[in-house]
């Protein structure tokens, strides 16, 4: 079965990116540009998980995770935060309010691939089945 | 009192002889009865025949018995009044003596005479006095030199206070100030919401209240903080706070508590428990400048690394992406354009960065500000003293301020001059100091003769320099980058020079060079200090009942353009001057001229001199009463027939919304009260009967400075009528006749 991924950015720059690889990887792709069309998609296309930028316009990637988490339909939506945000406090907040993973700019492609091919494998640390292989 | 006692002595010693005879008298009398009850008794139980025969023997020697009886009571009478002198009027002397050694100062002596008990009493009694004496001389000399002592500790601590760079402001424990510095007058100034008005007078003056610039709670706080580190036993418990203020300045406060000193702890128990802190002291930094370098710096850093950082995503995964050998040709063409609109993104980032003010990207050393004269005469005479070699003023300018780490620039100064003799055999050098633009300006060390290849430069600004002979750490580049500068070699094909330029920074117009002018008022040390505010503590009584001589005064004048207010007469200059504990403030005077905005007539200008000209410029009262009120705030106002300059405030409430409902006392009504007979109470009239100097008559802060010094002179006299306090100088004003007249 393919598993439904949402991308969630506001830079055209790292969605075309994005967009592919996550096509070539095999998965399903929905792409949202802001906040507030992150959710309307979640609501409408039920993904499995949500690669999910922090700052985006309307709605930050914080308030979008935590609207995630409180909706009882889709709280259970896997979500990887990216962002440009270094500081460990951002970390801590994006795994305050939700975030299944976080993952800061840049990364690597394959480790990207590696971390969201262990969530979906319901194994959060990333390390799981080592299919990184393109 | 002593006089009172030399005359009753003198009456008791003319009263003494009657007393005597009386008693004498009285003796006599009492020995004649006594034998002529005897006598009778005897009589009485003779014989008739025994009767007969003592008949027969007395009877014919009538005038030997009668003179017999007379002799007796003529002896008793001669030893009856020594008797009376030795033991009853001697030691009722003796008694007065000692009254008079005990309550008086003079020291009568004991009248010489034979020697008896009494005298030697009196003998040491008089030792006795004479110790008492030696002991009161003894402490009341060593209370003298103790207060000269504390007196001249408290002066040097003023002196000390007053040169100190930094604000330094302490408080009681009601948050009365008792000592501020220039430097905090200065701080406190810039935190004035009109700082312009008045020199800001309103917001620091010694007894006034320190919540008029902090928040209350905010200082509690702090104490509270102090206070419990000092219950846990703390070395040195202090605080800080920052505040903003509303003008939007960041002020950081540090407190150390003044703990209260032995003599005012309980001496129970041996162990002091927990300290009492009868005071505090603040420490103030105006941190607003280093809070927004910090901010900017902040900013910079977080707009690199974060922008960075998608940038970089952006490339990297198009990058990892392009090496896909499956990509199809569109694919790969829209993965190259990423790459390079990011790579264009990250060059229009740094471009950004670096157009801006990156000054506060580097490192900051603690600079100082210094004016540039006189660092280049220190320079000249270390680089004689130090290396040999004379020195000249080129050009240097006047007023140039630089912000300098002066050691260590004098240190390559003296470093170069060194080498350029030693390598180059160069006697002589000229300093030059000038503006290069607004924010910097050139330092040149000139010297003749041979030109310095551009590499040897280089190798002196990277050698480390020497002082003392021995090497040292620091290079002249290092020194350079303190100053956030730059050094280079430069020739003067014209005029045949060559020279190092070192570029720094000048130093911001700021306060540093306000400081000069701000503090020559008077001669005398400003009064930035009152350690008898300590113990200023009201304990809830109210102001009527407080003594005159403890209340802090706002004296005041106001000159107008005319009598009447209510006939469309404004003020046009306010002056005044504060007292606190009985002491006039120079240096905290309030004075200043206010806009009528309207004409003002030839016939004013004759008395208050202020001609249209100088209005001009000048703010309203609408500015200017808000900052008076509050320089009065917490006192009592006083004024030379009060009535007129307090119609003129009273009327213009409704149009400013400022409320002059302070206590007012009047010297033209409280002189009249001293002087009920005088004729005149004008104010010249009464400085002259107090022999006080009247100088600038007739501006309102020379006024209001003779009518403070008016006061302090009648304080004293209405205590001598029994006018102690404010509610009763306020009573006794209103009966006077003078208050019967209302303008």
């Amino acid at each position: 079965m393919t598993c439904k991924i949402l991308i969630a950015d506001d830079e055209p720059n790292i969605l075309i990116s994005l967009e592919y690889l996550m096509k070539r990887e095999g998965f399903d792709v929905v792409v949202a540009r802001d906040g507030q069309q992150a959710i309307d998609a979640v609501r409408r296309e039920r993904p499995r998980l949500v690669l999910l930028d922090v700052m985006m316009p309307r709605k930050s990637g914080f308030e979008v995770c935590q609207e995630l988490r409180a909706d009882e339909q889709i709280k259970d939506t896997l979500v990887l935060m990216l962002t440009a945000k270094g500081r460990e406090t951002d970390s801590a907040k994006g795994l305050g309010v939700g975030a299944d993973a976080y993952v800061t700019k840049p990364f690597s492609t394959n480790e990207l691939v590696r971390k969201v091919r262990s969530m979906l494998a319901g194994d959060g640390d990333g390390d799981g089945d080592g299919d990184g292989a393109a | 009192m002593a006089m009172a006692m030399a005359m009753a002595m003198v009456q008791h010693s003319r009263r003494a002889p009657l007393a005597v005879t009386l008693a004498a008298g009285a003796t006599a009398a009492l020995l004649a009865a006594l034998v002529a009850l005897v006598s009778a008794v005897l009589w009485s139980t003779l014989e008739p025949a025994e009767r007969q025969a003592v008949q027969a023997i007395l009877l014919p020697r009538w005038p030997l018995l009668l003179l017999g009886i007379a002799a007796g009571a003529a002896a008793v009478a001669a030893v009856v009044p020594a008797l009376f002198e030795r033991w009853i009027v001697a030691p009722a002397r003796l008694l007065e003596h000692i009254g008079i050694l005990l309550s008086t100062d003079s020291r009568p002596s004991w009248p010489d005479g034979p020697r008896s008990v009494l005298r030697d009493l009196a003998a040491s009694v008089d030792q006795l006095a004479t110790q008492r004496d030696q002991l009161k001389s003894d402490m009341s000399r060593q209370v003298l030199a103790a207060s000269f002592g504390i007196e001249q500790e408290r002066n040097r601590l003023a002196a000390l206070m007053s040169e100190l760079q930094q604000s330094v402001v302490v408080c009681n424990l009601d948050g009365r100030i008792l000592l501020y510095n220039s430097r905090a007058k200065l701080q406190f100034r810039a935190l004035s919401n009109a700082p312009k008005l008045a020199d800001g007078a309103e917001m620091i003056g010694l007894g006034r209240s320190i919540y008029a610039v902090f928040d209350r709670n905010v200082v509690a706080h702090a104490l509270e903080r102090v206070h419990q580190q000092m219950q846990r036993g703390a070395l040195h418990p202090s605080a800080q706070f920052v505040t903003s203020t509303a003008l939007g300045q960041l002020l950081r406060a540090r407190m150390a508590a003044v703990r209260a000193g032995p003599a005012a702890l309980p001496a129970l128990g041996g162990l002091p428990s927990v300290e009492a802190i009868d005071s505090f002291v603040l420490l103030l930094d105006d941190i607003t400048d280093e809070y927004e370098r910090q901010s900017e710096r902040d900013r910079l850093l977080h707009g690199l690394t974060d922008g960075s950082r998608g940038s970089l995503a952006n490339l990297n995964t198009a990058v990892e992406l392009l090496d896909d050998p499956a990509l199809q040709a569109d694919m790969r063409d829209r993965l190259i354009n990423v790459v390079r609109e990011e790579a264009q993104a990250m060059v229009r980032r740094l471009d950004d960065l670096t157009r801006r003010n990156t000054e506060s990207l580097t490192n900051q050393w603690p600079l100082d500000d210094m004016l540039g004269a006189d660092f280049v005469q220190a320079a000249r005479s270390r680089i004689e003293s130090a290396t040999g070699v004379r020195s000249s003023d080129s050009v240097v300018a006047v007023a140039l301020w630089l912000r300098l780490d002066s050691f260590s620039l004098m240190q390559a100064m003296v470093h170069l001059a060194s080498r350029l003799r030693d390598e180059f055999g160069i006697k002589f050098v000229q300093l030059r100091l000038q503006a290069a633009d607004d924010v910097r300006a050139h330092l040149d060390l000139i010297w003749q003769g041979p030109s310095v290849s551009t590499e040897t430069v280089m190798s002196w600004e990277l050698d480390p320099m020497s002082s003392n002979g021995e090497p040292g750490l620091l290079t002249i580049r290092d020194v350079i980058t303190r100053h956030g500068g730059e050094f280079w070699f430069e020739r003067d094909r014209v005029r045949q020079q060559v020279f190092f330029r070192f570029l720094l920074p000048r130093a911001a117009p700021g306060l540093e060079q306000q400081d000069g002018g701000t503090f020559v008022r008077n001669d005398s040390r400003p009064e930035f200090f009152d350690f008898n505010l300590f113990a200023s503590t009201v304990l809830g009584r109210e102001l009527e009942d407080r003594p005159l001589a403890s209340l802090a005064y706002t004296v005041f004048d106001t000159e107008t353009t005319g009598l009447d207010p209510s006939g469309g007469d404004e003020i046009i200059q306010i002056g005044a001057t504060r007292i606190v504990n009985g002491k006039l403030l120079n240096s905290e005077c309030f004075e200043q001229i206010i806009n009528p905005q309207r004409p003002i007539s030839e016939a004013s200008i004759l008395i208050h001199g202020i001609t249209p000209d100088r209005l001009a410029g000048q703010p309203t009262l609408d500015a200017v009463l808000p900052a008076f009120r509050a320089y009065a705030d917490d006192t009592v106002l006083v004024a030379h027939n009060a009535a007129f300059d307090m119609r003129f405030l009273q009327l213009k409430e409704a149009q400013t919304g400022v409320s002059f409902n302070l206590p007012v006392l009047d010297t033209l009504l409280l002189s009249a009260v001293v002087h009920p007979n005088q004729a005149s109470h004008r104010l010249e009239a009464i400085a002259e009967r107090f022999g006080i100097n009247v100088i600038g008559r007739h501006t309102a802060l020379g006024d209001a400075m003779v009518t403070a010094e008016v006061l302090i002179k009648l304080i004293p006299l209405l205590a001598d009528q029994g006018i102690v306090t404010l509610g009763q100088a306020r009573a006794a004003a209103q009966k006077t006749w003078f208050a019967r007249l209302k303008y």
